[in-house]
């Protein structure tokens, strides 16, 4: 409505702590949640308090973390990937009925990445020569990749390649007798790499000025279509990566696999404090979002007398305290 | 100002005594179908000068602005930059070449840091990475050279609006800019704020740069602009000095009238007679809104027509705004028949009787995909509340009625709104407001964009709500059109209210007083 006079812009800034950036709050918000979490399991039931629980999290979730970071990238360019679940099954079913049919490790790893990149780059450039919404373009590759689970076959895979099961039972002891699989090495090594690109490079910060105004980034003559499309690539990449490391975490390829795994990496990026509109959030935060469902899952798991659906119930709560947080660290600046 | 441009000659082609231009373009013409946007302007950009681009709405200059930044390619003509063919394919490009532009809008990141959008895609690497400790430095380099000294780690939102305009700028000569187009910088900046922009701009052509200046400000444009260039429908109108271009050659060279005719006026008094008795249907006292409009005072009687002159910018349609609560005043009264209103929302004037026609009647107005029937249906029922259904058959009269005495053409009410013409168009929404018989009609520039046919029954019509009683407030950049129709004209600029006329003001007392009152001196 307001055409002539100025449009001031109503900008979000998060409200400060003295010494404290407004914007990491949620971040720290999310990890006092996970420290209490895990300190009441601690109090609660006798050997919670142990290394191996803390490095369970991350072998139980390491996927789930690959997930959470490609949905990021995403999400800090204020668009969404629903399709991440579903490329996960799919990435599942193609290396299992690859290494089935015969096809070398390598070979399989490198197929499935490609699949889910690709995928990931058809959607990104879909969304953004067509000008469409990525919430859409995104639903429509989440039936498309998992309708193809099942053009591939319709009973579960399993796996039996060496090289996949040696990745599934070796483990790397830690100082203190803990044990990590693989993946945890790999999903860590990705964060990492996000961490680098998303705050050190020019193509992270570009991620960040198209959450903050895709417009102005246009303007300011910023590859706004490019980096884009790659955000869904990686996206896609990560969603493959997550899918190899769900292939072994299950040895086995199915359809139905990580039915509803988008909204679970979707939760963990959004307790992790990083805004739905985009261009605020941290990879850090999204990591940290995956442990407090897995705290979640451990704490429920330990009780023993309450059903795995509880898990839910605490992520829905949890994901509705902290948009409501989020709204109340808001403050519009004059 | 004595600045070297004033040592220039102002005549085009003529020779200049310090150097080439920076910026040539030579015959531009930009068609768009239908429209001549611009027909065969020459332009000239001088290093170390402030340069104006006047003209009213509609006179070419955003046009010729975005063929220079390559947001357009040019129908017809050249543009040269240092001597040197260019066409450049968009304002990355012409960024890259040294033409920066910063725009009315502040065009950045808010959720980065400051020096980020100053640097962000040109940040300094090392080894691959962003260096942040040289981003800082470049920025903190770059800020105190307009003499800025904020953090550039802060967050941009944290700043206001004013700051993140000089950061925009900073970032704009952060490319090393010879050329700077600033695009209506100071439309949300206050006194202050622009008298600090000025700083920044003069600092900035002392070191050479060359300014390309929009604004619809006239004493911002006399204050910082050595020299400018008026378009006026497309066309050239002529490239002056500014000391030699007196404010009233100024507005008659935008507007396109003879000067010889403006001198003879002399100057009438401001004060306009007020009507014989009774109370008036509406009655505005310190009215006002800040960034929008200055406190006003506004009589409007019944059966009375007043006409809101000025420049575009100068706050005809704010003002409008204010009356119908689309936008909310900070100051003053109201009073609608003698009783006091707040009106807070459209909702609230529309319950005192109050109607209004915004100028952008396809983004605010009609409703193009339903029927005419339609759209004067909704506003009838608005009008008498949803609990209360209207008969069909009193709808139909209702809409016939009113199709018949505006002459709505196709005679259909099924047609849909959005294929008839402007003109037509117009008119319905007009019947829509009238069918719920408003007491007061605001028109904001009802007859723009249509056919003569059209706006004289427009006009024609005003003039005859008025006879019935209807109060009009009737708004129009066509001067000759406002001291037409209005019983009153209300003269505003730079967003005050400077005269109100008596009826008998011809368009050159108008125009008179836009280009020479001073807003300080506000007659009521």
């Amino acid at each position: 409505m307001t055409t002539t006079t100025p449009t001031k812009r109503t900008v979000p800034a998060l409200s400060r702590l003295p010494g404290i950036p407004g914007r990491v709050l949620p971040v720290i918000a999310t990890f006092v949640l996970f420290v209490l979490l895990f300190g009441a399991g601690s109090v609660r039931y006798e050997g919670f308090t142990s290394g191996q629980v803390f490095a369970n999290l991350f072998i139980d979730n390491a996927f789930l973390i690959v997930l959470a970071v490609g949905m990021t990238f995403v999400i800090l360019t204020g668009g969404i990937d629903l399709s991440v679940g579903a490329v996960v099954a799919l990435s599942t079913m193609v290396a299992a009925a690859a290494l089935r049919a015969g096809l070398p490790a390598p070979v399989v790893i490198l197929l499935v990445l490609a699949i889910g990149t690709g995928l990931g780059v058809l959607m990104g450039l879909v969304i953004h020569h067509f000008e469409l919404q990525p919430f859409i373009v995104t639903l429509a590759g989440m039936f498309m990749a998992r309708g193809l689970c099942f053009v591939i076959g319709v009973e579960s895979i399993s796996i039996k390649d060496p090289f996949f099961r040696a990745l599934a039972t070796g483990t790397i002891e830690l100082p203190g007798g803990v044990v990590i699989t693989w993946s945890v090495v790999i999903a860590l090594a990705i964060v990492a790499a996000a961490v680098w690109v998303l705050h050190r490079t020019r193509f992270g910060r570009t991620i960040y000025a198209i959450g903050g105004s895709e417009s102005s980034a246009t303007l300011m003559g910023l590859p706004v279509g490019r980096v884009k499309v790659a955000a869904y690539a990686i996206s896609g990449l990560c969603a493959a990566v997550a899918g190899l490391l769900f292939s072994v975490y299950m040895l086995s390829g199915y359809g139905l696999h990580a039915v509803g795994m988008e909204l679970d990496a979707i939760a963990s990026v959004v307790i992790g404090g990083t805004l739905l509109s985009g261009g605020v959030g941290y990879v850090l935060g999204s990591l940290l979002g995956v442990l407090v469902l897995g705290v979640i899952q451990t704490l429920i798991s330990f009780q023993g007398t309450l059903s795995s659906w509880w898990t839910k119930i605490a992520i829905g709560t949890l994901l509705l305290l902290f948009i409501v947080m989020q709204r109340l660290f808001m403050r519009r600046t004059p | 100002m004595t600045d070297t441009p004033s040592t220039r000659t102002a005549q085009p082609g003529g020779p200049v005594s310090t150097g080439a231009p920076v910026v040539a373009m030579r015959g531009i013409s930009m068609e768009f179908p239908g429209v001549k946007a611009l027909q065969d302007v020459d332009f000239r950009l001088f290093p170390g000068e402030v340069h104006a681009l006047m003209g009213e709405n509609g006179a070419g200059k955003s046009t010729l602005i975005k063929v220079l930044t390559g947001v357009y390619t040019a129908t017809a003509g050249t543009t040269q930059l240092q001597g040197g063919q260019v066409a450049f394919s968009g304002p990355a490009e012409a960024q890259a070449a040294g033409v920066s532009t910063v725009y009315q809008e502040v065009n950045l990141c808010p959720n980065l840091s400051v020096a980020e959008n100053i640097l962000l895609g040109r940040e300094p690497r090392r080894f691959g990475s962003i260096d942040m400790a040289a981003t800082r430095t470049r920025a903190e380099e770059l800020l105190g050279r307009m003499g800025l000294t904020i953090d550039p780690g802060s967050i941009l939102a944290e700043h206001p609006i004013a700051i993140q305009q000089l950061v925009a700028i900073a970032r704009a000569v952060a490319v090393d800019a010879q050329v700077l187009i600033l695009d209506e910088p100071t439309s949300s900046l206050d006194q202050d704020e622009v008298a600090e922009l000025f700083r920044i701009m003069r600092h900035l052509r002392d070191e050479g740069v060359a300014i390309l200046f929009v604004s619809h400000f006239l004493e911002q444009v006399y204050e910082i602009a050595d020299r400018m260039t008026v378009l006026r429908n497309g066309r050239l109108v002529g490239e002056h000095l500014t000391k030699d271009l007196s404010r009233l050659q100024l507005v008659s060279a935008m507007i396109g009238r003879e000067l010889g005719v403006l001198e003879e006026v002399e100057r009438l008094a401001a004060d306009a007679s007020d009507e014989a008795g009774g109370t008036p249907v509406l009655e505005a006292t310190g009215l006002g809104r800040r960034g929008s409009i200055a406190p006003f005072d506004l009589r409007i009687g019944a059966g009375e027509v007043v006409g809101l002159a000025g420049l575009l910018g100068s706050g005809r349609t704010e003002l409008a705004r204010l009356l119908f609560g689309a936008d909310r005043a900070d100051s003053g009264v109201v009073r609608v028949a003698g009783r006091e209103v707040h009106l807070r929302t459209p909702r609230s004037a529309i319950s005192a009787g109050i109607a209004f026609c915004s100028e952008d009647r396809k983004g605010e107005g009609i409703l193009g995909d339903l029927s005419i029937r339609d759209n004067l249906v909704l506003a009838m029922q608005a009008a008498r509340g949803w609990a209360r259904p209207i008969p069909k058959r009193t709808k139909d009269e209702l809409v016939e009625k009113w199709m018949t005495a505006l002459d709505i053409r196709p005679n259909n009410p099924d047609a849909l709104v959005g294929k008839l013409s402007g003109g037509n168009q117009q008119k319905v929404l007009l019947a829509r407001w009238l069918v719920t018989q408003p007491k007061l009609l605001i028109l904001d520039e009802p007859t723009r964009g249509i056919d003569i046919g059209a706006k004289a029954q427009i006009q024609k019509l005003v003039t005859e709500l008025a006879a019935e009683g209807m109060a009009v407030v009737y708004i129009s950049a066509e001067l000759e059109e406002v001291a037409r129709l209005a019983h009153r004209v209300v003269v505003l600029k730079d967003r005050s209210k400077v005269a109100e006329l008596d009826g008998s003001a011809s368009v050159d007392d108008i125009m008179h007083l836009i280009a020479t009152s001073d807003s300080e001196q506000v007659a009521s």
